[in-house]
């Protein structure tokens, strides 16, 4: 396999292409097997920054500073620079950049990790700029060989042209100049009217090879000599291991080492059921420690306790004492289980730890930090580490950790051969990085049929002070209150807050739709309630609240339109709305439910209307919001991870459920056209559909669900909440 | 392939040393493989491990997730607890060579066309799935989607497109 292995699809490119044109790229996603790590080889080329590759063929590499896990962000980030630099789309190949912060650290984490809806809002300028002066050097260059100046030539498609003289040259043709030319500073950007690639619903990049098996996500690493290990974590969380019998693995044909680390137990096999089979013939004894008696009961009693306390002040504004004091009174608390990630690839990492370096396969979404803690695992400088990026089946923050590729490098560490460590779905879910247990609490006045006051607090996990401790400060998560600070609504007397309480042990992480599903879900829960308090139709009440916000008004009155909202409706069923604005995006939801006599529900339909400001790729914003919301959903009917006697009783897709084809709704997406800045895209549609649903359900039933995941026995005909 | 031959190559030789296992034929992709491997061992670690075949995905390991569906015979089976002896003798075909059959080729298209896939982890699982659908099933309503496909999960959520894509597909209306 060559690393720049053509990939000549161009009759499944074809069709479909608005554009109209001709699709033959090259994509070395699929070729890291057996291959060295992929040098950013800029040697012969005009390589102006850390983005742009253009050889002397004219073949335009762009490197990829953020991860492509789903999002389709490889072909959205490619447009950006493609656009500015007016390539042609035609020539353009992706490539995953290497591990440095220094040239690709996320402007928003100062850390090169993919994460948090912020891969276009956080590369937006940079890349345009990026692109613009790569042209601009391209343009002087064409315009010193044909001696006229800079500003009487044009670049499109991959060519400047000189229009007085006719003349036209390739950007491969110019490289070699262009690579001598300075970069002039302050170069201007294109004016968004004058986009080609921008805002067309342009065909992914990476999606040609996934339909027949040849793109490579981490766990299709294949090298010489390499081995499969299957691991088993010690059950408990912080147990360790205590004694190991290997006596009958070791007989097992294909097993070839036992490897016992601290906390975990890996068997080292030919192939995966050998592994397997020999993690199975093991007899282990766990020493438990103190962990051996925790059980979600237990946390929750303690969370219950913790939100009790004040928190830190996140936002406040107008008088909020004042405000509680007077008026009709509303008070609710809403609580979130933990739940587990569950990528459709289940955690792994390939390592080869040799007498100088260490080299990794994986999918992750935070490169350099795997890097410099694979050092430390190794024992090897952080320049010894080679990281080779592969596609990911699936991130969902659950790739933002480095724990499995320490595990796989403590492994590794035992043999001199490369060992691919998978992990089996049991191990996924129960050694997960969980989404936080959260108890959002919110207290709120009405005057006059309008909120006077709202208090919103919410209790949980600081993920943001264990992942990024510089941006927790004053004791406030400001993931954790994200879309609470920036809430679309009027209110006179506003206040955010913040309480700081870890569950014991469990180690908790980012989950996708991060902050925002807390928050989204308490207030979007709490309005309908108080709507219904005031006497007045949830999207109504809305409104008046929402005056001073046209970007969400607007998304609330297209979805109104396009959902039927209003329109006569079948007993037991009923339609639930959602306004929000997260990552910087505005999305307005409603779903439409039915619930039947035993409590069972049927999703009839969902209408969403996105204002993402600029669509970079209106087909992928589609998609990001139709995929978010069936993940939300899948989340509110029946996401819960529960602990008894310190381990994690759901084990696998049986008991640890994802919505199926046959349960999913119709779902309408509509994006409207807009000149904001971009918004992030990827993780919106999962904070609307939990209090979507939950609404509808209460407009179906009456009855107002302030847990998750729903509880159909509160639903059965006859029963209240 | 034939770089994952090579590592297919070093596992069987190594095992050939170790003494063990039977050999086994399969017939893959209209091709003939004969390898050691352990009767029960099940076909999706064979076509990973052993072929170097990663187009067929680990999801689940107990056919709940439908990310390793492989036909045999045509049907789709779930390859994670298909054990390799009984397929011997089975026509087993993989998402690498679907394409090769017309059903294959147009769910291929389609997926394109409707620009499904997301993260593409469980897409290998889906498109046999709905190959299989359409070649028993040309022209299937919801209910027949409904039951072909409810046995592949997708993360990301591309149901609604994995549904209008068969439908393209059925439909001969693809560009």
């Amino acid at each position: 396999m060559n690393a720049h292995n053509s990939v000549s699809r161009r009759a499944l490119l074809t069709g479909g292409l608005t554009t109209g044109v001709l699709l033959a790229f090259h994509l070395p996603l699929r070729a890291a097997v057996n291959e060295p790590a992929q040098k950013d080889a800029t040697d012969g080329k005009f390589a102006p920054n850390a983005f742009i590759r253009i050889d002397e063929t004219g073949r335009t590499v762009l490197m990829m500073p953020q991860v492509e896990m789903g999002q389709g962000v490889y072909t959205s980030i490619a447009m950006i620079l493609a656009e500015e630099l007016d390539a042609d789309w035609s020539k353009v190949e992706v490539q995953h950049a290497p591990p440095s912060d220094k040239l690709y650290a996320n402007p928003v984490f100062g850390l090169q990790a993919t994460g948090g809806s912020t891969s276009i809002r956080a590369w937006w300028k940079p890349l345009r700029a990026a692109g613009a002066t790569a042209r601009a050097m391209l343009i002087q260059a064409a315009a010193a060989q044909w001696q006229v100046e800079p500003a009487s030539c044009t670049a499109a498609k991959g060519e400047v042209a000189h229009a007085a003289s006719g003349r036209k040259l390739g950007y491969g043709e110019l490289a070699l100049a262009a690579q001598s030319q300075t970069p002039p500073k302050d170069v201007a950007v294109k004016d968004p009217k004058d986009f080609v690639l921008i805002g067309q619903p342009l065909k992914r990049l990476d999606t040609p090879d996934k339909v027949n098996g040849k793109a490579l996500y981490g766990i299709d690493a294949i090298l010489p000599d390499m081995k499969i290990a299957a691991i088993t974590n010690c059950p408990v969380f912080g147990g360790k291991v205590g004694k190991v019998d290997d006596s009958a693995a070791m007989k097992i044909a294909g097993v070839r080492k036992v490897v016992v680390l601290d906390d975990s137990v890996a068997v080292i096999g030919d192939h995966m059921w050998a592994a397997k089979q020999g993690l199975d013939a093991l007899k282990i004894e766990w020493d438990e420690g103190a962990n051996a008696k925790i059980s979600t009961k237990d946390i929750w009693e303690d969370l219950r306790k913790a939100s009790e306390k004040d928190g830190a002040v996140a936002k406040s504004t107008g008088d909020i004492a004042k405000g509680l004091a007077s008026g009709d009174k509303f008070e609710a608390s809403f609580e979130l289980p933990f739940l587990a990630h569950a990528s459709m690839e289940p955690i792994n990492a390939t390592v080869h730890v040799r007498p100088d370096a260490c080299e990794i396969w994986t999918g992750t979404q935070i490169m350099t930090r795997v890097q410099s803690e694979a050092a430390k695992a190794a024992g090897v400088p952080v320049d010894k580490v080679i990281v080779n990026q592969h596609l990911l089946g699936g991130g969902f923050g659950r790739k933002l950790e480095p724990d499995m590729v320490i595990a796989a490098v403590k492994i590794a560490k035992q043999v001199d051969y490369p060992v691919k460590v998978i992990w089996t779905r049991e191990e996924d879910i129960q050694h997960d990085v969980y989404r936080p247990v959260y108890r959002d609490q919110v207290a709120a006045t009405l005057v006059d049929g309008k909120v006077s006051a709202w208090k919103y607090k919410i209790a949980g996990s600081a993920v943001i002070a264990r992942w990024l401790p510089p941006a927790f400060q004053k004791g406030i998560d400001i993931d954790a209150v994200d879309a609470a600070v920036d809430a679309p609504y009027d209110f006179p007397n506003f206040q955010v807050e913040y309480v700081r309480a870890e569950p014991p042990a469990v180690p908790t992480g980012f989950w996708r739709g991060v902050g925002p599903n807390n928050n989204v879900f308490a207030f979007e829960c709490a309005m309908d309630e108080l709507a219904r308090k005031a006497g007045k139709d949830p999207v109504e009440f809305r409104r008046a609240h929402l005056t001073k916000n046209p970007r969400a008004l607007a998304v609330l009155n297209l979805v109104a339109e396009k959902s039927g909202w209003g329109q006569p409706l079948p007993p037991r069923v009923g339609r639930g709305v959602c306004v929000q604005p997260s990552f910087a995006s505005y999305l307005a939801t409603v779903v439409e439910a039915e619930i039947d006599d035993i409590g069972e529900i049927v999703l009839r339909r969902v209408t969403s209307v996105v204002d993402t400001g600029i669509a970079v790729n209106p087909d992928t914003v589609k998609a990001q919001i139709e995929g978010g919301l069936i993940f939300g959903l899948t989340a509110a009917l029946y996401g819960e991870i529960t602990i008894e006697k310190g381990r994690v009783q759901q084990s696998n897709f049986h008991d640890y459920r994802v919505m199926r084809i046959n349960e999913t709704p119709k779902v309408e997406v509509t994006v409207v056209k807009s000149g904001e800045a971009p918004g992030g895209i990827g993780e919106a549609g999962v904070n609307a559909g939990p209090p979507a649903l939950r609404n509808a359900i209460y407009a179906a039933t009456g009855v107002a669900l302030r847990r998750l995941p729903i509880d159909r026995k509160l639903l059965a005909v006859g029963k209240k909440a | 392939m034939v770089a994952r031959e090579f590592a297919g190559w070093i596992a069987a030789s190594d095992r050939a040393k170790k003494g063990m296992h039977m050999a086994t034929t399969l017939t893959i992709n209209g091709e003939t493989k004969s390898f050691d491997a352990p009767p029960d061992m099940p076909l999706l670690w064979v076509l990973r491990d052993i072929l170097g075949m990663t187009g067929t995905k680990f999801g689940c390991g107990i056919a709940q997730c439908g990310a390793c569906t492989v036909h045999v015979d045509g049907k789709a089976v779930r390859s994670c607890v298909l054990p390799v002896s009984a397929v011997e003798s089975r026509a087993i075909t993989t998402i690498e060579h679907v394409g090769s059959t017309p059903s294959g080729a147009k769910v291929q298209k389609a997926w394109l066309d409707a620009e499904v896939i997301q993260c593409g982890y469980c897409q290998s699982g889906q498109i046999m799935s709905a190959a299989a659908l359409l070649a028993a099933t040309p022209n299937p309503d919801d209910a027949d989607i409904d039951a072909a496909m409810a046995g592949n999960i997708c993360r990301c959520g591309t149901y609604v497109r994995i549904r209008e894509a068969i439908k393209l597909a059925a439909s001969g209306r693809q560009s």
